[in-house]
């Protein structure tokens, strides 16, 4: 038990810790909100999306931190989004090659994850001044985090919207499809909760100018 | 289908209204929809933004990456012509209108990472449009979700004076609240224009 708690205080220990509870990229800092809720109305599209993000945000990662001597400040934005955007060209070209069906379903959010600011945000607030042993491990932590939000997300509204998980029917027989779930006003709804139930757990005070 | 440009500029601003049904540029709608003055700064350099890009991207998508049959290229080219033109925007406004640029100057970095932007490229690219179609549809998404920002932006203006919202819910989570219900609301639009 003490090593387990030594570990918490490492330099690693701290990043992972902070990616998926005190600093997770949905509820406390409310970044990424656009995919996490416009394709969670289904377990396969939410695993789809935090793999995609997930893979992006730490080659990002990885090779911001290993050219951040090269990149001039004035241009380092360009430099992200052009490290970005190569990223998810991979990651697109993989979904329409393997998976077609969610590849279509997925639409443009999958273009979309360029302009995804947790991607930006870390790099800019972590990578570009640190290792890049420890930059694939923050952006791992942040990408764990994300997904696991947007596994829970889909896994509620799948299942209130089709009574169904991952394709299987799991609801009884009288079950009532509660559609509204399953597109934009069930999104916001369920986030809104989310995020309720999150901060008042990760006690998050707000700040003095939040209505 | 529709294609009658006009049509599509209704489209694009009620029933399929680009933040409200699409849920695209979440988090410069919760950022900066506190005061309905930069709610209203923050939509109409969007409404410019997009409609300039969106004319951008699509000649050099259809003059230089189909002919050269570079598609996949595509993501990296949009991008990169947005960050140009919003920072070539930047360095205009700054030089021929400082006082637009005083107003305004701010919203405009934030802008390059807003996904409506590229979104609006993309989804350009997926149904096809052609030239005029494109403008207007570019034109009727942003002006959708400029009223939606400076919806939200007034309706926690007055949920500021009169409401008692619980600790955990404040901020972002009373915005997602109200965001839910316009949708609602935006829903009883669905069926008065057809658009892929």
């Amino acid at each position: 038990m003490a090593r387990l708690l030594k570990v918490f205080y490492t330099r690693a220990g701290r990043i992972i810790i902070n990616g998926l509870w005190k600093d997770n990229p949905i509820f406390c800092m409310v970044l990424g909100i656009c995919s996490s809720l416009a394709i969670t109305n289904r377990l396969e599209n939410g695993l789809a999306m935090g793999a995609g993000v997930t893979f992006v945000l730490v080659f990002s990662s990885l090779f911001v931190s290993l050219l951040r001597k090269v990149i001039p400040p004035r241009a380092r934005m360009i430099a992200y989004m052009v490290l970005i955007a190569t990223f998810v060209i991979c990651v697109d070209q993989i979904l329409k090659a393997y998976f077609p069906d969610i590849s279509k379903s997925m639409g443009p959010y999958v273009g979309l994850i360029i302009t995804n600011c947790i991607i930006m945000g870390r790099a800019e607030a972590f990578a570009i001044k640190n290792g890049p042993i420890y930059s694939v491990l923050d952006a791992l932590a942040c990408g764990i985090g994300y997904s696991m939000t947007l596994i829970i997300l889909s896994l509620v509204r799948e299942l209130l919207a089709f009574g169904t998980l991952a394709g299987i029917k799991v609801m009884p027989s009288g079950w009532e499809n509660w559609v509204v779930m399953a597109s934009a006003p069930g999104g916001f709804m369920v986030l809104a909760v989310y995020l309720w139930v999150m901060r008042s757990l990760a006690r998050i005070q707000p700040s003095k100018t939040d209505v | 289908m529709e294609t009658n440009p006009i049509l599509i500029f209704i489209a694009a601003v009620f029933p399929h209204n680009i933040a409200l049904t699409y849920i695209l540029g979440m988090c410069p709608l919760i950022a900066i929809s506190k005061s309905l003055k930069t709610a209203f700064g923050m939509g109409v350099s969007v409404v410019f933004v997009v409609t300039s890009t969106a004319i951008i991207n699509w000649l050099v998508y259809n003059l230089l990456l189909v002919p050269f049959k570079a598609e996949i290229l595509s993501y990296v080219v949009f991008i990169i012509m947005i960050a140009a033109s919003v920072q070539l925007l930047e360095m205009i406004l700054e030089r021929f209108f400082p006082a637009l640029q005083a107003v305004f100057g701010i919203f405009l970095p934030l802008i390059t990472v807003n996904c409506i932007v590229l979104a609006v490229s993309l989804f350009m690219v997926l149904r096809k449009y052609d030239f005029v179609t494109t403008i207007f549809f570019a034109l009727g998404s942003s002006v959708g979700w400029m009223l939606a920002i400076v919806t939200v932006a007034a309706i926690r203006g007055r949920l500021a004076l009169v409401s008692d919202v619980p600790k955990g819910l404040m901020g972002a989570g009373i915005t997602m609240v109200i965001l839910g219900i316009l949708s609602l609301a935006f829903m009883g639009f669905a069926g008065m224009v057809r658009i892929q």
